[in-house]
């Protein structure tokens, strides 16, 4: 038996899961991993374009910071994948799983857009304002709170309950779309109060975009705050972590779920405010462009720090409109842009892989031995 | 071994900083040739998978090699959607320099209208719009083409078929029926319908007609689903109104004949295409860069005809197609240029079982769709000629639609 197991060949190499691992190691992981997805990219971008790659690179930063305009709506768009960021944190740092942010956020979006086509013309505009806020915040936050009433009630599957509602919520869209469709018909609303702007979120500075960063960049703070510093977010965290911790504490475990599923509804209405009042003026089902999921990753890469969450929405949003500049520049289809995002982010979640385990070779694994 | 890695990543690291730094933006140099002052640049709803789309690609080709343009004047953009997107995608483009920007969708408008008014030194031109000519914004163009004749002249290879058919006694003349895939309950695909379905029973009188919405312009799903439903209602023969390869490949699964839309489908259904009407946008894109490069103004509301090669047929499959059909045709296409034969001829068509006299149609586009036009007049529906989109909306006789969307 002994003489047999000592003749069993160490595998040459094993993995590990670290114990822990200082910051600088950690990130220079991450760093390495985006390093290594832009050389892969590139290296994809030039094998089927023959392009020097470069000039794709350096297309790829103009993309986001080639004229003001860009710049301004690279920021707009962060600010839009920051605002579901926030949204979905609270639940998921509760391990609640929430991927129906996409409806949540559609759902404000109808409401807000209700308000618009509806009382645009009857409200003077701070009632109006205050109007869409609320509503856009209820509507949300009920269509969030929904699945998470069934799953404090009758432990129903949240994941699969708050994915369903997303498509209930994109057929809602189509309906009203169909609805208020200018001219009758057609499918499309068009640009909501195109004539009066009513319900058009007003710009500061002559930025259209600026005042939707401002909230968010408050909500940012705001949401750290709630998370770290109060007892609510305290409560999540233990919900988080383990439920019979919770429980044996004495806490109202329902009552948290229902409660910070509300939060997490409630700012994807104002996510979906945003959008509409702020940036589109339009209500499609395509509104939320895929934000509800691309929020997730951003919330689980910054774990759920709302601060670093400004910078990985900022690399999702900067490797998407980089990828899109290279499309149009090199006159590739769109989809192109998509294969290289999907390498980059490939990349980027699994450089979280090597900051949780250490990879062991066979050497190595002898002096361990010893 | 740990130094290897390190020497590996290091190098990657180094690659990737050289990289960072690449240069700007590739600089739109002309290169001599002509119109070197015209830069245009296209928003496509979908890419090339569309057949909508891929006839407006097809047709930026070919003008912008008729004009010899340089690639560097020419910059597309697909897949945009009929949303904010396509705004900023406009703006991106007249950042760019562009001083044509074309969007090829209907719900594109609204979108292209709000960059319009933020660019005026930049003209935008946008296809199957109807606000143009009232929008009061003089760099805001529409375009359309009297596709109703082309239709009309599918209609007639149709109807053509339809008659072989019930001569092999394949069914009887009162099963002559024709089952038409449209995308919404709008204008422009009632007008559709109704040319096609005039041609037909032009040649065939006993044709009937059942249409089946579905409630978007490209759903592959929907648009096959949809084809099958009618076929099994009886259709004899499928034409469609919708972008996708979804109605035309489900007839050719089930061997019933297709008239197409937008392009030559042959190559996937060989055995079921006949012919297809299609607008060819190349004479508008022509006309567009010369009219900047020349300093003229663009025409708020361009429409094509046959005459301009605007309007065009694909070749006729003769596999599929009953005999005689090119020459049946062209006759009636002969008759439609000298104005002898009008599609919406009120003699031909009914509505309710009486002759329409008259029809209050909504040109001018405003958000309550007020009727302001009169069209019917000299004995036809006049349709185009007061705006080129098209407005013709009367549900006529023999004419069923199975829903609403």
């Amino acid at each position: 038996m002994s003489k047999k197991e000592t003749t069993v060949r160490e595998p040459y190499f094993h993995i590990v899961k670290r114990t822990s691992i200082p910051w600088w190691k950690a990130w220079t992981i991450r760093i390495l991993a985006v390093v290594a997805a832009l050389v892969v990219s590139g290296l994809i971008t030039v094998l089927l374009t023959g392009e020097d790659p470069f000039k794709v690179y350096g297309t790829m930063i103009g993309g986001s910071f080639g004229t003001p305009r860009r710049i301004w709506g690279m920021a707009q768009n962060l600010a839009m994948l920051l605002c579901v960021s926030l949204a979905v944190t609270p639940a998921f740092k509760m391990k609640f799983w929430n991927i129906g942010a996409e409806g949540q956020v559609l759902i404000g979006a109808l409401a807000t857009t209700a308000c618009m086509i509806k009382l645009g013309d009857s409200l003077p505009t701070p009632v109006l304002f205050a109007v869409m806020i609320v509503s856009s915040i209820i509507c949300a936050g009920i269509w969030a709170m929904i699945p998470a009433y069934c799953r404090a009630k009758w432990n129903t599957n949240e994941t699969l309950f708050t994915l369903m509602m997303n498509y209930i919520a994109i057929q809602l869209v189509s309906y009203f779309s169909y609805e208020w469709s200018v001219p009758k018909g057609s499918g499309q609303i068009g640009v909501i109060n195109s004539a009066s702007q009513a319900g058009w979120m007003p710009a500061i500075l002559g930025k259209p975009y600026l005042a939707n960063i401002l909230i968010v960049a408050v909500l940012t703070v705001l949401m750290y705050i709630y998370l770290n510093y109060s007892k609510q977010g305290y409560e999540i965290q233990i919900v988080g972590e383990s439920e019979n911790t919770a429980r044996y504490i004495g806490l109202n475990i329902k009552k948290v779920i229902i409660r910070t599923m509300l939060l997490s509804g409630a700012l994807c209405g104002i996510a979906g405010l945003l959008l509409v009042s702020g940036t589109d003026h339009t209500l499609t089902r395509n509104l939320a462009g895929g934000r509800g999921f691309t929020a997730i990753m951003v919330a689980w890469l910054a774990k759920f720090n709302p601060f670093y969450m400004i910078l990985t929405s900022f690399l999702i949003v900067f490797l998407q409109k980089g990828a899109t500049e290279i499309s149009t520049i090199f006159a590739l289809n769109n989809s192109f842009s998509d294969i290289i995002t999907g390498i980059i982010i490939f990349f980027i979640i699994g450089s979280e892989f090597f900051v949780n385990y250490s990879i062991k070779f066979r050497e190595n694994a002898k002096e361990d031995a010893k | 071994m740990k130094k290897y890695i390190a020497l590996l990543l290091a190098a990657v690291m180094v690659l990737g900083l050289f990289a960072g730094c690449g240069s700007n933006d590739a600089a739109g140099n002309d290169e001599g040739g002509k119109n070197t002052a015209v830069k245009i640049g296209f928003i496509f709803l979908h890419d090339e998978n569309s057949t909508y789309d891929k006839n407006f690609i097809d047709a930026a080709n070919a003008a912008k090699e008729a004009l010899g343009l340089s690639d560097d004047q020419v910059i597309f953009k697909t897949n945009i959607g009929e949303s904010n997107d396509c705004y900023e995608a406009a703006a991106d483009l007249a950042d760019r320099g562009c001083n044509i920007v074309f969007a090829d969708s209907f719900g594109h408008e609204p979108f292209i209208a709000k960059a319009a008014k933020e660019y005026p030194e930049v003209q935008f031109c946008h296809a199957t719009g109807t606000t143009a000519h009232t929008a009061g914004l003089p760099n805001l163009h529409n375009a359309f083409a009297n596709i109703y004749e082309g239709r009309y002249l599918a209609g007639i290879a149709a109807g053509m078929k339809l008659n072989e058919m019930i001569e092999a006694g394949e069914f009887t003349a009162e099963e002559a029926k024709i089952g038409y895939v449209g995308a919404f309950t709008y204008a422009e695909v009632i007008s559709g319908y109704t040319s096609f379905f005039l041609g037909a029973r032009s040649v065939c009188p006993s044709a009937t007609m059942e249409v089946q919405f579905t409630g978007s312009w490209y759903d592959e799903t929907a648009e096959k689903e949809a084809a099958n439903t009618l076929i099994q209602r009886g259709c004899k023969l499928i034409s469609q109104h919708a972008d996708s390869m979804g109605a035309p490949t489900a007839c050719e699964t089930a061997g019933v004949p297709n008239v197409s839309y937008n392009g030559s489908t042959v190559a996937a259904c060989p055995n079921t295409f006949i012919v297809s009407s299609r607008i060819n946008w190349a004479p508008y894109f022509e006309y567009i860069v010369n009219c900047v490069a020349s300093g003229e103004e663009i025409a708020a509301d361009w429409c094509g005809g046959t005459a301009e090669g605007s309007v065009v047929l694909s070749d006729i499959n003769e596999q599929a197609a009953a005999a005689g059909t090119a020459e049946a045709v062209e006759a009636a296409a002969a008759k439609l240029a000298s104005g002898e034969l009008k599609v919406f001829d009120t003699a031909t068509f009914t509505v309710n079982g009486e002759t329409p006299t008259s029809f209050m149609a909504d040109v001018d586009t405003d958000d309550a769709y007020t009727p302001d036009t009169e069209a019917i007049f000299d004995g036809y529906f006049h349709e185009s000629e007061m705006r080129a989109a098209p407005y013709f909306t009367l549900m006529i006789d023999g004419i069923t639609t199975l829903n609403e969307k």
